[in-house]
């Protein structure tokens, strides 16, 4: 058994195409990484809104006034 | 070169290590920005001259001897002698260690070998700036450049290497034999060295020593990135027909193959490469809560965590291992951190030992059964063999050697700076000259201008 089809390198090279493992799962895969990226949006969003939320509550006119001079 | 095709071919593969050498150089650069970056200023200079002083030492002795290690040691000491046939041609004093003009493959070959001879001895002086002297980096330097990873090279990263024979050890683009190894090794000597001082409060709580400049730090590892690319195509043989390998891949189509002649893709590694590349940079940034040096220092993690079996791998793959590896290492660190008061100053025992062992174990059940190597005879792809290999780089090769070596240095009172230097800075004399240097020749000028 193989992940990747091939038991050995005695093939013909011109015969042979994919080579990765698990060959038959791409869409698999492929639903698996979209997964990934959507939730990556879904945490990075959530926890921006937390940050945001939170720095909003920690200024006031003074803290404000001397970033302004930080440029 | 007989032959026009003979000779294209040859001209072809000697320019393309070459360049493979160029780029990485830029790792070289990367690897200094990011240790001076990461420095306070008061160690700056010292910090930067103790990993350029790295490119001459582990040239020098990787021209002596690191370079026959690697064609002689393949099966030696456990399961063969020296390979005197494969090794001879490859000893300082040979005619093909040198311009010839019936060989124009070993020296761009030998430098490829040499640029992860400087990034392995790299990796280890990141991690223990602003305590460790020069003179013991530097002896560790040799010892981890041209001797411990190059016998590493040797059996796990060689197409007769007793580990590839054996254990069907795999590991395409080095995530153990120059990652492992690397961060192991800087383990073990931190290990004797101990920490800054300040890093661990008295009730043992580590503290943060930030970079002095952010943006030195952003853009080496952005070079280091650049260079990386470099170190995959060098890993890489572009062009070579099956009759060369002698193996038992039939017909007459050419390929490019990895360092075992297995066969593989520029195609192939380029997917793989920027998509583990990815796994790694969106894992870190969501597991540090977008800390950007972590987030940075995660991309390079997800290569190194997928570079064991890159050349096959499908590119959803490599994004979801180099994932995997990130948040495992990231943990990891810090767990060891407050466990073992362990201060590596730049995370490298993580980014490149972790990611590398993890990398190792996740390949051998990702490739189980897939043949590592063309030749008859070899063991396939497997976890016992891909979990022993990266025991025996991380701990074998990597950890004691260092640990050992830094003890001894240690008991010569040769391996830490004195407490006063640290707290005044390696650079305290440098700056003095500096200053003194700076006000005598602008009060030199001042008279000159007066008396004129």
């Amino acid at each position: 058994m193989s992940t990747i089809g091939l038991e050995s390198w005695a093939v013909d090279l011109a015969e042979v195409g994919p080579v990765y493992p698990f060959q038959g799962w791409e869409v698999a895969m492929t639903i698996v990484g979209v997964v990934f990226w959507l939730g990556w949006h879904r945490i990075q969003y959530l926890r921006e809104n937390e940050h945001l939320k939170n720095v909003r509550d920690i200024g006031d006119k003074e803290k404000i006034a001397k970033a302004l001079e930080r440029y | 070169m007989d032959g026009n095709l003979n000779a294209l071919t040859t001209i072809f593969t000697e320019f393309y290590y070459w360049v493979t050498v160029v780029f990485m150089f830029l790792i070289h650069v990367g690897f200094c920005m990011y240790e001076v970056g990461v420095s306070r200023r008061r160690n700056h200079m010292h910090t930067l001259m103790k990993n350029i002083m790295i490119i001459p030492l582990v040239t020098v002795t990787f021209f002596f001897f690191g370079w026959w290690i690697y064609w002689a040691f393949p099966n030696f000491p456990f399961f063969g002698g020296l390979n005197h046939e494969m090794g001879d041609p490859n000893l300082p004093w040979s005619e093909t260690m040198g311009t010839n003009l019936s060989d124009r493959i070993t020296g761009v070959f030998w430098a490829a070998f040499l640029l992860f001879s400087w990034t392995a001895a790299s990796i280890v002086s990141g991690s223990v700036i602003e305590r460790i002297r020069s003179s013991a980096l530097w002896v560790h330097a040799v010892l981890i450049g041209s001797v411990f990873w190059i016998i590493d090279a040797a059996w796990g990263w060689h197409y007769e290497g007793w580990m590839v024979k054996y254990l069907g050890y795999h590991d395409a683009y080095a995530s153990g034999v120059i990652h492992a190894i690397a961060g192991g090794y800087a383990l073990g000597v931190l290990m004797v060295l101990g920490p800054r001082l300040g890093k661990f409060a008295k009730n043992g709580t580590p503290r943060d020593i930030p970079p002095h400049n952010p943006w030195m730090v952003t853009i080496g590892i952005f070079l280091i990135y650049t260079g990386f690319w470099g170190f995959y195509a060098a890993c890489n043989v572009p062009a070579i027909s099956p009759e060369a390998i002698g193996g038992e891949i039939t017909g007459t189509t050419w390929t490019a193959t990895n360092i075992y002649l297995a066969p593989t893709s520029l195609s192939a590694i380029t997917f793989n490469f920027l998509m583990s590349l990815s796994g790694g940079l969106m894992a870190a940034y969501v597991v540090s809560k977008g800390d950007a040096f972590w987030t940075f220092s995660g991309g390079l993690a997800g290569i190194i965590t997928a570079s064991a079996g890159n050349d096959l791998y499908h590119p959803i793959q490599a994004m979801i291992i180099g994932a995997i590896g990130v948040v495992i290492v990231y943990k990891l660190h810090y767990w060891v951190e407050r466990r073992f008061k362990l201060d590596d100053a730049v995370g490298a025992v993580a980014v490149h030992g972790y990611s590398g062992v993890v990398g190792l174990i996740i390949s051998g059940f990702v490739l189980w059964g897939a043949p590592s190597s063309p030749f008859e005879g070899y063991a396939t792809i497997n976890p016992i063999g891909q979990t022993l290999g990266a025991v025996i780089m991380f701990f074998v090769l990597g950890f004691l050697p260092g640990w050992i070596v830094a003890k001894m240095q240690n008991a010569a009172g040769a391996l830490r700076i004195p407490e006063e230097v640290e707290l005044q800075g390696l650079d305290y004399a440098e700056h003095h000259t500096y200053e003194d240097a700076k006000s005598e020749i602008i009060e030199a000028d001042k008279a000159y201008l007066a008396n004129k």
